[in-house]
């Protein structure tokens, strides 16, 4: 009832306005095009304004060491919860991955990006059965495995790369760096509710 | 969440002279004005954005109902529900029958200024559920009882012994922090067990994308994120004006909103929903409701208010404004504070109650220069007033000195000797400084700065003396 009402004052509201006919929007808006060297130079910056850090690596492969190096010098638990594609890595058996949900007690997760946007420098994380939403938020400790042929220039071409895919991802993550917050006098303090780190591991081609 | 009482003259006048709150809009103001110029000067061309921005959502607006439509077949098609909301009792019905539906005891909100409109927090607390806002500043103003005074920043006029004090009212077992890192660290601790214990989570939607069905929310600190993951059950609230095309067009107001808020090139984070979990996810939440509020929209919509239809809430206009800056949000007396407060709470709330907002406003014109969707808000403000006299309601004082200034000013010859007369009259009083301190009639004025008296003659004078030598 509630719905036939609102569509009855706004087509009642619109109709006061026949003869104005919207403009329809022009060419859409696009950035200057970068070549792979731009876009990668571009991310490294932006997402390391954003307080992120960057680590290169030159094969998949290295994932496993460079995590347990990760884990050692933060002094954190080697337990990880781990996107599944990620998991199925050969893994140094000290270190147990939980490719579920986080729970309150993950301290550290790593993740597979979708994408990294050299414009905003962030990473574009698609939600599914292998990588959970929370892996995202909970931990205090996020590690991003990123391919740096997954680096495109701007957000429209994430778009485009999801309605290739088909469906919509329940959940597209949009991370720029650690959470922070400014509620406090306007003083921006890294660690709000989210991680208090984002490290990512920057895979060459 | 108590909105301060009286009327704005006095919530403006009690403003005034509040220390902590003149120290706390002294510390924000320069910050946003300048981290806005620098985020705005880096981008090639943030003109066209905002001239691309303001064409899409003139587009959207002008044909809202097939908009609206495609948002909501979408939703449904990814297993989401949509409920539309006429008035804000009607959106507090719908948001308290889906709680009931879900046997909810605790609930999680990020923020989001629909739900302030419609009142949402008494009427969930009156049917005894536990509602806690998990956005720090919401968090901070939800201890002390208050509303929000800045959209972006809610406790913006807080001081941080304030947040201390709060904290250490409210966190009973833990030691006074006094740092921001501290005070950061314990709501981060105390917010965890709520955000995992919450059975409900409600975030507000800054976009709605037609394309895919999906709800947007941008925030730094991953508090929206968490309340709408862990929870059962999300529920979006969000006006029925947010609505967009695709998802490019959502790309064109994610560059010109985190500039024009916060100064950041980008959010931290920006979160595309889509339904409710699927087959095979191991989290997200197992219902996705979006309730749309129309609460006054629709009655905006196509009439002289259209154009104020197109603000994305980013407060750009309130962080510009001359006079937001010097009382800041609370003496507004409702939810939207500064520019934008001024044109939607007389619209909404009605223009007798609220004669005095449009009316506080010095024209000047900059919160119009910096709307990233170039709303003419001034225009919008003027026209405000005129509504107001065309309904009588300007006061009687205003009305008869306004009708005597018309008389006289179509009386030339009466009107320049009482202008001669009266520069005359103030140089006399001002003596050699040339300004005056007190002046009878006008002590508002000079009570709080000098009124400088006029110099030389009148313009008539000298525009005839001028003439006499060409």
């Amino acid at each position: 009832m509630s719905r036939e009402q609102v569509f009855a004052d706004v087509r009642r509201a619109l109709a006061a306005r026949k003869g104005q006919a919207p403009r329809t929007p022009e060419a859409p808006y696009a950035i200057a095009a970068m070549d792979a060297s731009e876009r990668l130079a571009r991310f490294l910056t932006r997402a390391v304004q954003h307080a992120c850090s960057v680590e290169r690596l030159d094969a998949i492969a290295q994932v496993p060491a460079a995590v347990q190096a990760y884990l050692e010098a933060h002094a954190l638990p080697l337990q990880i919860a781990s996107a599944r594609p990620l998991a199925a890595l050969d893994w140094p058996s000290v270190i147990t991955r939980d490719t579920g949900a986080a729970v309150m007690q993950t301290r550290t997760a790593v993740s597979l990006a979708a994408a990294g946007i050299a414009e905003s420098g962030t990473l574009a994380m698609c939600s599914g059965p292998d990588s959970p939403i929370t892996h995202n938020f909970v931990p205090e400790y996020h590690i991003v495995v990123l391919r740096e042929a997954d680096i495109v220039a701007a957000q429209e071409d994430v778009w485009q790369r999801l309605r290739a895919g088909g469906a919509m991802p329940r959940a597209v993550n949009l991370i720029a760096g650690p959470s922070r917050t400014g509620d406090v006098e306007q003083t921006i303090q890294i660690g709000a509710h989210g991680p208090r780190a984002v490290h990512i591991l920057l895979v060459g081609s | 969440m108590s909105a301060p009482g009286g009327s704005f003259e006095s919530r403006a006048a009690l403003a005034l002279k509040d220390p902590s709150l003149q120290k706390a809009l002294g510390n924000f103001k320069p910050l946003f004005v300048a981290k806005r110029a620098s985020a705005i000067a880096e981008l090639p061309d943030f003109e066209a954005l905002r001239e691309r921005a303001a064409q899409i959502k003139n587009a959207v607006l002008g044909e809202l109902d097939v908009w609206l439509e495609r948002y909501a077949s979408a939703v449904e098609a990814a297993g989401g529900k949509v409920h539309f909301a006429s008035d804000a009792a009607e959106a507090r019905e719908i948001i308290l029958g889906i709680c009931r539906d879900a046997n909810a005891k605790t609930i999680c909100k990020g923020k989001s200024m629909v739900s302030e409109e419609i009142a949402l927090n008494p009427a969930l607390e009156a049917e005894g559920y536990e509602v806690v806002e998990t956005d720090l500043g919401e968090y901070i103003i939800q201890l002390a009882q208050e509303a929000p005074s800045h959209i972006i920043a809610p406790a913006i006029h807080k001081t941080r012994e304030q947040v201390a004090d709060l904290f250490e009212a409210h966190h009973p077992g833990r030691p006074r922090e006094e740092s921001v890192a501290g005070l950061v660290n314990e709501a981060r601790h105390v917010l965890r067990d709520k955000f995992f214990e919450a059975d409900v989570g409600i975030t507000g939607g800054n976009f709605l994308i037609a394309e895919t069905g999906s709800s947007v929310i941008v925030t730094n600190e991953g508090n929206g994120d968490l309340s709408q993951t862990l929870a059962r059950v999300h529920i979006v609230t969000s006006g029925i004006e947010r609505v967009l095309p695709t998802l490019d067009d959502l790309s064109v107001f994610l560059r010109i909103l985190a500039r024009s808020a916060t100064g950041q090139d980008t959010e931290c984070y920006t979160t595309i929903s889509t339904g409710p979990r699927r087959a095979g996810d191991p989290d997200g939440p197992q219902e996705y409701h979006v309730v749309l509020v129309d609460n006054g929209r629709s009655k905006m919509l196509g009439g002289k208010f259209h154009d104020m239809l197109r603000c994305i809430r980013c407060g750009a206009c309130m962080n510009h404004c001359p006079v937001y800056s010097a009382i800041g949000g609370h003496a507004y007396g409702w939810v939207y504070p500064g520019p934008m407060g001024a044109i939607l709470t007389p619209l909404f709330n009605g223009m007798a109650e609220h004669y005095d907002l449009p009316n506080a406003c010095t024209l000047n014109g900059r919160c119009q220069s910096v709307c990233p969707v170039k709303i003419p808000l001034t225009e919008l403000i003027r026209t405000l007033r005129s509504e107001q006299v065309k309904a009588g309601l300007m006061p009687a004082r205003q009305r008869t000195l306004l009708a005597a200034w018309g008389w006289v000013a179509r009386h030339p010859d009466l009107y320049h000797a009482l202008e001669r007369f009266g520069t005359r009259l103030l140089r006399a009083r001002a003596g050699r400084a040339g300004r005056i301190k007190s002046l009878p009639g006008a002590g508002a004025w000079t009570q709080v700065r000098d009124l400088p008296a006029p110099q030389g003659d009148t313009f008539i004078e000298q525009w005839q003396a001028q003439r006499g030598k060409s």
